[in-house]
């Protein structure tokens, strides 16, 4: 059997199992939990399966980690200073905005 | 003139009396120019910073704190006191921003789609091995990095980086969001998951340690 067609009836077998063993859920299905499983609002009974097939999925649990890695490196830059937003202030912008309340 | 004032998200904090920002309010209201102008002065660069990166262009963002002040100082006698002045200026800018968005024709952007995880014909997740992953803080640590990943959140879609923004940055609960932008609770949770999902692929090449 070539390296192809067993990595192929390995997806095949991983997906069925998924699909079809009981408390499991498809990565598909875990997805979609995603969101609510970070939000807390996901029913306990859904957190056991979400969180059993964390266990034993690698793909997710390799994408659910990225995934939370990403988000904290987006919350760290935005809570930053921009650069590109100067700390001087525009004294411009605050003559316009004096301006335009006396108006 | 009481700089003192200030200004700050959330509730006065040690040392900072809340009777100053009340006496503070009442000088606005009376149409005190100093006051306003140390409203201005203390406010105007944080409140670019919440504008910026909802309408990509300083000129807008701009335009945006300037509508957002007038018509705070129009509004003044509406302010509660029930958050920090800053919380409601913030608030306001917001508004203004989402406002100016949704009558804006929307610029060319690239589908949210080509940014989705992938799945097979199984819906099994497809998903490279993570021999190595980066931790935040290294990715951080480069001033080029840093503003490399503020491009990439820039980059993605408006309905999405929205969410995100108002969610994951400005920590607003799912219903404050859904208010915000009048839609339903569920549809906020599906754009956050995509819009943090998106990230997490524009992100891999940081994350993954190659260079950028």
């Amino acid at each position: 059997m070539s390296p192809s067609t067993l990595q192929k009836l390995k997806g095949l077998l991983k997906g069925m199992m998924f699909r079809h063993l009981p408390y499991m859920i498809s990565c598909v299905e875990f997805d979609d939990f995603i969101s609510m499983y970070f939000e807390g609002s996901l029913p306990r009974a859904q957190v056991r399966v979400f969180e059993l097939h964390l266990k034993v999925c690698r793909e997710c649990r390799d994408y659910l980690t990225a995934y939370q890695e990403a988000m904290e490196v987006g919350r760290i830059v935005f809570n930053e200073p921009d650069a590109s937003v100067p700390d001087k202030v525009p004294e411009d912008l605050v003559k316009a905005i004096l301006d335009a309340r006396t108006r | 003139m009481n700089d003192r004032v200030a200004l700050k998200p959330g509730k006065p904090k040690p040392g900072q009396d809340a009777g100053d920002e009340e006496d503070f309010v009442e000088r606005l209201r009376a149409g005190d120019a100093a006051a306003s102008e140390t409203l201005v002065r203390a406010n105007i660069g944080y409140l670019l910073k919440v504008a910026q990166p909802i309408m990509r262009d300083r000129a807008l963002a701009e335009d945006c704190v300037q509508e957002a002040f007038i018509n705070a100082f129009r509004n003044i006698e509406s302010f509660e006191g029930r958050s920090s002045i800053r919380s409601w200026l913030r608030r306001i800018t917001i508004n203004v921003a989402l406002m100016k968005l949704r009558s804006m024709r929307r610029r060319d952007e690239r589908s949210i789609d080509e940014l989705l995880p992938d799945f097979n014909e199984n819906q099994c997740r497809i998903e490279a091995p993570w021999t190595h992953i980066a931790t935040p803080e290294e990715i951080v640590e480069n001033a080029d990095t840093r503003a490399w990943v503020r491009a990439r959140i820039e980059e993605l879609p408006e309905n999405y980086r929205v969410v995100l923004i108002l969610r994951d940055y400005e920590e607003l609960s799912t219903l404050e969001v859904a208010e915000q932008l009048e839609i339903s609770e569920q549809a906020v949770r599906v754009r956050l998951h995509r819009a943090r999902a998106a990230l997490k692929k524009l992100l891999e090449p940081a994350l993954r340690g190659e260079s950028l």
